[in-house]
């Protein structure tokens, strides 16, 4: 059991022994009800609005022809590839990029300070105004992107929207841009937690760069890091902003996700069962990260 | 690094000042492309905001003629789409605050009970918390939708109050459950020698040493329901009812739509939110952070 282990245990049996200590003998009459009391709204949420909810959805999206319509379904497909695609390249991309620049942001100078307060700017913004902005920024006549291109190269730049993998491409790019800043200020935390000494210890043993990154930030940094990308993969998949704003399931419904596709088949279409249906063919992917991440994140273990 | 603190000390061999220099124009170059990366759209917004109508079509990478007209129609409310602006904006700000306080109330008790009385089998109250943080808010609309018809609530701000109350909960009992093991329970012990009932620990001693936490999940939470926009546009739909966010979303719907004035609003729409991140940077890191993200 490594140190942290250690602490992790420590902490998680302390405030349990002297919680017992506080409520000696267990909870008995008045304090049992207060107790039931203050964790009754929390529990009047729950029932209401999410089993509530989800029990709706799967009676909505229990008969099996709805799944035979889906499959015979071409966009439906097409939305299942886009869906895995823009999940796997926008998580794994992202995170990438953030935990390089998680370390590049370690450094002490004031303008790397200064950048970061920038840097962040993007997930400060809210998701509306900025994929708006993008949707514009990467049109094809008028965007900011193509004029850029014309002047600095004298090229014309493509009708990116008009195309299926480029108008996937500007989503994906989109919901990086939007939350990269995030994952890498958490992955920053994640560093900023490894105690100095364990560098010095290293360099003590005569380590350098890439030594030091392997057997120190490596091991201390690999389950957050994983925590961080599965967490990050449902938080995709549920995403509907980027692609509802940047290319808005255009060129005819091709770059649609999963998210997208229910809301589209629910209420554009008037087809609420289809809708529930769509969104529940993510259920193979979405149940074994919920399970995953519910043991990953239990309080006691302290992440994020 | 302790090579190069030493190499400055007897007077840096030459190959360690090269390189230090060569990591030093990376990391500039790194930072040149990290401005142009980060402000680029948010420049974009600018430009056409600023832009008169005619001189968004027109190739340019600057505003022609920058003026703040698209600003003042924003502000007088002067186009029809923009008719109810500053009423929607009071919603946006009464969503915001209702999902906020409930956010807080309701996560409080729950990690009260959780965290200091340990209530038997109070895990499957965390459970049920950390299960609803991880399913995608998107997956859960459709029913939801439905719900609020059969609840009575549909086109009331209440109902999106209550939406967005129940997917900011979870993170607030993780964090409240988080940040409550710093606060010794001696205290509560003490209290309940002197006679406390539970009410009295967690109103008088429990929450004014969450503060901290509070500040946190509050700025959270407000910021979740400022930005939301699903739940807002599927709920709300007359433009009385409606917050920014889909009022903003209906520029969409017509292709004559003046986009000067759309990323005008855009802009005013994006200001609240990102003047309370900064001020909250400071809570808003330690909130992520809170409970160690150990290794």
């Amino acid at each position: 059991m490594s140190a942290t282990q250690q602490a992790i245990a420590v902490t998680r049996a302390s405030p349990a022994r002297s919680a017992r200590r506080a409520w000696r003998g267990g909870l008995h009459g008045s304090e049992f009800i207060w107790a039931i009391a203050f964790a009754l709204p929390y529990v009047a949420v729950f029932l209401a609005f999410v089993i509530y909810p989800i029990a709706y959805g799967i009676y909505l999206g229990a008969q099996p022809q709805l799944y035979a319509q889906l499959f015979a379904d071409p966009r439906y497909l097409s939305s299942v590839v886009n869906t895995l695609v823009y999940v796997g390249v926008g998580v794994n991309v992202k995170m990438f990029f953030a935990f390089l620049l998680s370390g590049f942001f370690m450094r002490k100078n004031w303008w790397v300070k200064a950048l970061l307060v920038i840097y962040i700017l993007p997930w400060a913004t809210p998701a509306l105004p900025a994929y708006m902005s993008i949707h514009w920024f990467v049109n094809g006549q008028w965007g900011m992107l193509n004029n850029v291109l014309y002047l600095l190269f004298g090229i014309d730049g493509p009708v990116y929207l008009n195309d299926h993998w480029m108008g996937l491409a500007c989503n994906i790019g989109a919901y990086i841009w939007k939350n990269m800043p995030f994952w890498t200020i958490i992955l920053l935390a994640g560093r900023m937690a490894i105690p100095q000494e364990l560098y010095e210890a290293a360099a003590v043993d005569g380590a350098t760069g890439l030594r030091k990154f392997a057997h120190v930030t490596y091991p201390l940094m690999a389950n957050l890091y994983l925590v961080c990308v599965l967490l990050d993969t449902v938080f995709a998949l549920g995403d509907f902003n980027a692609t509802f704003f940047v290319s808005g399931g255009g060129p005819a419904m091709s770059t649609e996700v999963l998210a997208t596709l229910g809301i589209r088949y629910a209420f554009t279409t008037a087809l609420p069962r289809l809708g529930v249906a769509t969104v529940m063919s993510a259920l193979p992917l979405l149940i074994p990260l919920v399970i995953i991440l519910m043991r990953k994140l239990r309080p006691s273990e302290g992440q994020l | 690094m302790s090579a190069t603190v030493a190499g400055r000390k007897i007077g840096s061999p030459l190959h360690y000042r090269l390189r230090r220099y060569f990591v030093e124009a990376l990391c500039l170059l790194l930072g040149f492309v990290l401005v142009i990366w980060t402000l680029a759209p948010i420049y974009n917004m600018w430009m056409i905001a600023l832009d008169s109508h005619d001189d968004v079509f027109n190739g340019s990478v600057w505003p022609a003629h920058a003026s703040l007209e698209s600003f003042r129609v924003v502000a007088t409310e002067d186009f029809w789409y923009l008719e109810h602006f500053w009423h929607q904006f009071g919603n946006s700000f009464i969503v915001g605050g209702m999902t906020t306080l409930l956010t807080l109330l309701i996560g409080s008790l729950a990690s009260f009970t959780v965290s200091r009385m340990h209530l038997r089998n109070g895990w499957m109250l965390t459970n049920a918390a950390l299960m609803t943080y991880v399913i995608p808010a998107s997956f859960l609309a459709i029913p939801f939708y439905r719900i609020m018809q059969i609840y009575g609530l549909s086109n009331h701000l209440s109902s999106v109050i209550l939406a967005l109350t129940t997917f900011a909960t979870p993170y607030a009992i993780f964090i409240f459950s988080q940040y409550s093991k710093s606060i010794p329970m001696e205290l509560d012990e003490s209290a309940r020698i002197d006679g406390a009932n539970p009410w009295q620990i967690y109103y008088k001693i429990y929450l004014p040493l969450m503060a901290p936490a509070l500040v946190a999940v509050g700025t959270y939470a407000l910021l979740l329901a400022w930005n939301e926009y699903l739940y807002n546009f599927l709920m709300l739909s007359t433009p009385e009812s409606m917050t920014v966010a889909v009022a903003l979303a209906q520029f969409l719907n017509s292709d004559e739509s003046p986009w000067n004035f759309m990323m005008a609003t855009a802009i005013v729409y994006a200001i609240p939110p990102i003047v309370l991140y900064y001020g909250f940077r400071r809570y808003m890191a330690a909130g992520l952070t809170m409970g160690g993200v150990k290794g």
